[in-house]
């Protein structure tokens, strides 16, 4: 067959990177080859686009195992315990098919940790839906969420934590993000890079199907009119036979038969084969034919690029064959020898000992294109809001229109829909800052928490980027845990276009700059462009997984206030940003000026003095302030406990709205017993940690001093209605 | 005591279970499946989870499994069974007890922790309850609907067989306190004999307070009595 630059094109290559094929081979690839160049070449893969800027974030640290580059990211947490973890974007497929993508979403995330010889722990999800009377969004949200709980709930991994979010930026594009998170002893992490010569190769899991060809490729390019043709690019997944998989694989690592292990994602058995082969700079030989298929007549080019689900290759020790066999047969499961290791650096596969293609491992890998696109600065927008001059609102109406909106609604409509607590060990469920999960049979355990703030990244990314670290280190920090690290997901629009590039180039700056200066490297992550349709891009959306440690837990802390009669502190000062707030866009429709300034010096030491408290039980409750400013975060504090507040205004104050809404970083709510309250203000001062004593919790109502009296119960109700009537 | 808890293909509460029975004291073995032979026991657990990925229907394929022929046979002789959540569902599906678990009313997956009122507390699994006390327990089901028709209904009730009913913190048993559409709010129920309970709250979810409470404590401490 005559490859025309027609194939070519629908290969998602371009005409020069198909030249540069011709050049590697020194002559012209056939169909399969063709086809696995585009597996390993699109953007998906090959991080082409971003590979530059990935590059300066750091990810190094004595908490740090094992960095970028492998399944997923390890971090040790003390004694002989690891935790490994990684994000991973979801987006196209979602779209396309809520229910599928969403799930094996979740089933690939789970894949990735399970192979580095960790049992997962804890799931977690970030997804952005275009606005609500936008005629997908429903049917997106149900087929999302029962794909994320379908996937999570069979498996038996409890979903812990995430966000949901609403703007019209996803109307077309929308992100489904899922984190998976697991434990695994640190003496027993398994790595994909092959070793040694003439070891076996072997294909485990499920059988191979035509579904998901080309999968990866469809998730680097824009979505047009004809996105819903694409349906049979989207994977089915299967949670049962994963199930399988994941408790045979770990069954299998508790001896040393693994040399190398990978799991079959985006491109299949060929990016598993080749990864494993070019971390070992080896060569690969696969006997197609003994492909385990599902389905009749399967050509070698739809074997290689299928993305059937639940697969795993695995580079075995010699000898070994025979146990690991009876493990996966116990388990109802494949278990082929399909190849072997070789010293010709190629990727050299047959069907019926006939070669079908041949190709230099380095070229897919290590000589895949790299491009240094062209990017632009975004420039500060200096435009001010004055309230004053707006039409005056009510701090009650404020309050209320923010609480029962869809992004601030209780989101429990979501999360009754996952299995929190299977495995017994979750602490905190969601709706608190982060999720705790307890270490099986120990006293320590992790916090987890997934944050982005897409509008503030859009407005400045560069504050954006930095923001979002901070918030989901803030997160950790108030329920007590020392952040440890993170894994992140970057979402954005068309690489190819340099507005978004700068983006992304900006956000990176931001991120490496807080995560430096936190101590807080970035350990796995994915990127994920092309998140668009007909030229709109998408905000710039990247999205931050932390996990940290809690030496020993006792009792967790969650956002909801403890008991009446207590103190209420602000730590962090008020200054009353409101350009880029929930307040201006929700009551005023307004989305101009810079996001709140980040510094990250008031970051790391308001974080580290509450840290401080909290191990010193000095705490009851806490809460970091994000969206919707202070009066928004004691709302939440108030209705998840039932119990009420009673907050007296700074002498002088002489703008509410400010005061209440404005969204300035590095603040945290706690509450403290009264009798404390000595103790702590010695603790704050002595730390040079500003904070204002705001109040007093009470019994039965939210109450602000000469502004607002209301019922918890009302309270309660406003911000649980939305779901419910969608 | 001596329990075994059976695992399945796709069992996934299997280790929460075990972990709850050695908490409690009970000497547990792990029983695969496919084995075709039980070790002595005076407690079998089926526990929760999605044999067989609920395929065809859920407990439907595990019921027809290698090692439940040697339950049936315990449990006919009088060996106590505790099957939850999956687990009820597969002793619907065995006829060790009557009725069946439709999906929950609305449709969803259910995951939230629920109040249930213990209505008989003279029986080998709950003793050590109070009559009427109130538990908060988490349920996590698709398909925890539970429907008999009127006989059995009428017999489950005459005979004193219904477990826990579904109610408020204050114990009120009605629509509004029934999370799943189960009829007459109906969380677990017993057979004739008493030796066999089917459940779908999950109470060994519910044996440490760092991680929710201990309402369930007392279902396990019942049985060693």
């Amino acid at each position: 067959m005559k490859i025309t630059n027609e194939i070519v094109e629908k290969h998602g290559l371009n005409l020069d990177e198909f030249n540069k094929i011709k050049k590697i081979l020194k002559r012209e690839p056939n169909l399969l080859e063709l086809g696995i160049f585009s597996a390993m070449w699109n953007e998906h893969c090959s991080y082409k686009s971003s590979r530059i800027h990935l590059k300066k974030l750091p990810t190094k640290g004595k908490q740090v195992i094992q960095g970028p580059g492998e399944n997923a990211g390890v971090i040790d947490i003390g004694d002989d315990d690891a935790i490994v973890f990684k994000i991973e974007s979801h987006n196209h497929p979602s779209y396309i098919e809520p229910y599928q993508g969403a799930a094996t979403g979740v089933g690939g995330i789970l894949r990735d940790v399970f192979t580095m010889g960790a049992r997962p722990i804890a799931l977690l999800n970030s997804i952005h839906f275009g606005e609500p009377k936008h005629p997908k969004t429903k049917s997106l949200l149900n087929g999302v969420v029962s794909g994320i709980g379908g996937y999570g709930n069979c498996i038996g991994i409890p979903t812990v934590a995430g966000e949901t979010k609403f703007d019209e930026t996803y109307n077309e594009n929308i992100l489904v993000n899922a984190m998976a998170v697991g434990h695994a002893k640190k003496n027993k992490i398994f790595y994909s890079k092959a070793k040694g010569l003439n070891k076996s190769v072997v294909y485990v899991g499920s059988k191979t199907g035509r579904d998901g060809i080309h999968g990866a490729s469809m998730a680097s390019a824009e979505f047009d009119e004809n996105s819903e043709e694409k349906k049979p690019t989207v994977q089915v997944g299967d949670p049962f036979t994963e199930k399988l998989l994941m408790e045979a694989c770990l069954e299998l690592m508790k001896d040393n038969s693994i040399i190398s292990i990978q799991d079959m994602g985006a491109a299949g058995l060929t990016s598993s084969s080749v990864e494993m082969a070019s971390k070992g700079s080896l060569g690969i030989e696969l006997d197609l034919e003994k492909v385990p298929c599902r389905e009749e007549n399967m050509t070698p080019y739809e074997m290689m690029l299928s993305e059937s689900q639940e697969r795993m290759l695995i580079i075995l020790e010699d000898g070994k064959d025979k146990a690991a066999k009876k493990i996966f047969e116990k388990w109802d499961l494949d278990f082929v020898i399909i190849g072997k290791t070789t010293d010709t650096n190629n990727l050299t596969l047959k069907y019926n000992d006939s070669i079908q293609g041949e190709i230099p491992i380095d070229a897919l890998a290590s000589k895949a294109p790299i491009y240094d696109r062209k990017w632009i600065r975004k420039k500060p927008q200096k435009d001010k809001v004055n309230i004053k001059e707006l039409k005056k609102i009510k701090i009650e109406d404020a309050l209320i229109k923010i609480l029962s909106n869809p992004n601030h609604s209780n989101k429990s409509w979501i999360t009754n829909q996952y299995d929190q607590m299977v495995m017994c060990d979750t602490a905190q469920k969601s709706g608190s800052d982060a999720a705790i999960i307890r270490i099986h049979n120990k006293d320590k355990a992790i916090a987890v928490s997934v944050d982005s703030s897409a509008n503030y990244c859009k407005s400045f990314p560069l504050t954006g980027g930095k923001q979002i670290v901070c918030e989901n280190w803030r997160n950790l920090i108030s329920v007590g845990a020392k952040p440890l690290a993170i894994t992140n997901c970057l979402n954005f629009g068309n690489p190819e276009n340099k507005e978004i590039m700068g983006e992304f180039a900006e956000c990176l700056e931001g991120i490496k700059e807080a995560c430096e200066f936190l101590d807080y490297p970035v350990v796995s992550g994915n990127v994920s462009f092309y998140n668009g349709t007909n030229k709109k891009n998408i905000s710039p959306t990247p999205v931050i997984g932390g996990v940290g440690l809690i030496k020993k837990l006792s009792k967790p802390i969650s956002h909801n206030f403890e008991h009446n009669n207590s103190t209420i502190l602000v730590i962090g000062k008020t200054f009353g940003h409101l350009e880029q707030s929930v307040l201006l866009k929700e009551i005023y429709s307004i989305n101009k000026g810079m996001p709140p300034e980040v510094n990250l010096r008031n970051e790391k030491n308001n974080g580290e003095c509450l840290l401080k408290l909290i191990n010193k039980n000095l705490i009851l409750s806490s809460h970091d302030i994000s969206t919707g400013g202070l009066i928004v975060s004691l709302a939440e504090m108030s209705i998840g406990s039932n119990t009420g507040i009673k907050i007296h205004k700074p002498k002088g104050l002489t703008n509410s709205i400010n005061y209440f809404f404005g969204e300035d970083q590095a603040r945290y709510i706690i509450e403290i017993k009264t009798v404390d309250l000595s103790k702590v203000d010695k603790i704050l001062k002595d730390n040079n940690v500003f904070y204002e004593n705001i109040g007093m919790t009470q019994s039965d109502f939210f109450e602000i001093e000469d502004e607002l009296k209301i019922n918890i119960k009302d309270l309660y109700k406003i911000n649980n209605e939305w779901y419910n009537n969608y | 005591m001596k329990s075994s808890v059976i695992v399945f293909p796709g069992s996934n509460c299997d280790r929460d279970i075990a972990v709850a029975l050695e908490k409690m004291q009970f000497k547990n073995k792990m029983v695969w499946h496919k084995d075709t032979s039980l070790p002595k026991s005076d407690l079998i657990v089926i526990p929760g989870g999605f044999s067989y990925g609920d395929y065809l229907r859920s407990g439907a394929i595990a019921g027809k499994s290698l090692i439940i022929d040697e339950v049936v046979k315990a449990a006919n002789s009088g060996c106590l069974i505790l099957g939850i959540c999956n687990g009820f569902q597969i002793l619907t599906e065995t006829g060790l007890l009557k009725g069946t678990l439709l999906r929950n009313k609305n449709l969803k997956f259910i995951n939230k922790d629920v109040n249930i009122k213990v209505i008989n507390n003279s029986t080998k699994f709950s003793n050590k309850y109070k009559k009427d006390e109130i538990l908060k327990i988490n349920i996590a089901h698709n398909e925890g609907n539970y429907f008999t028709n009127s006989n059995h209904l009428d017999e489950l009730k005459k005979e004193n067989l219904i477990a826990f009913k579904y109610c408020d913190e204050k114990g009120n048993i009605n629509e509004e306190t029934n999370p799943n559409g189960s009829l007459e709010n109906i969380a677990g129920i017993y057979n004739q004999k008493k030796n066999i309970l089917g459940m779908m709250p999950h109470p060994e979810r519910m044996v440490d307070e760092i991680i929710s409470n201990k309402d369930g404590i007392n279902l396990f401490s019942s049985l060693l009595n």
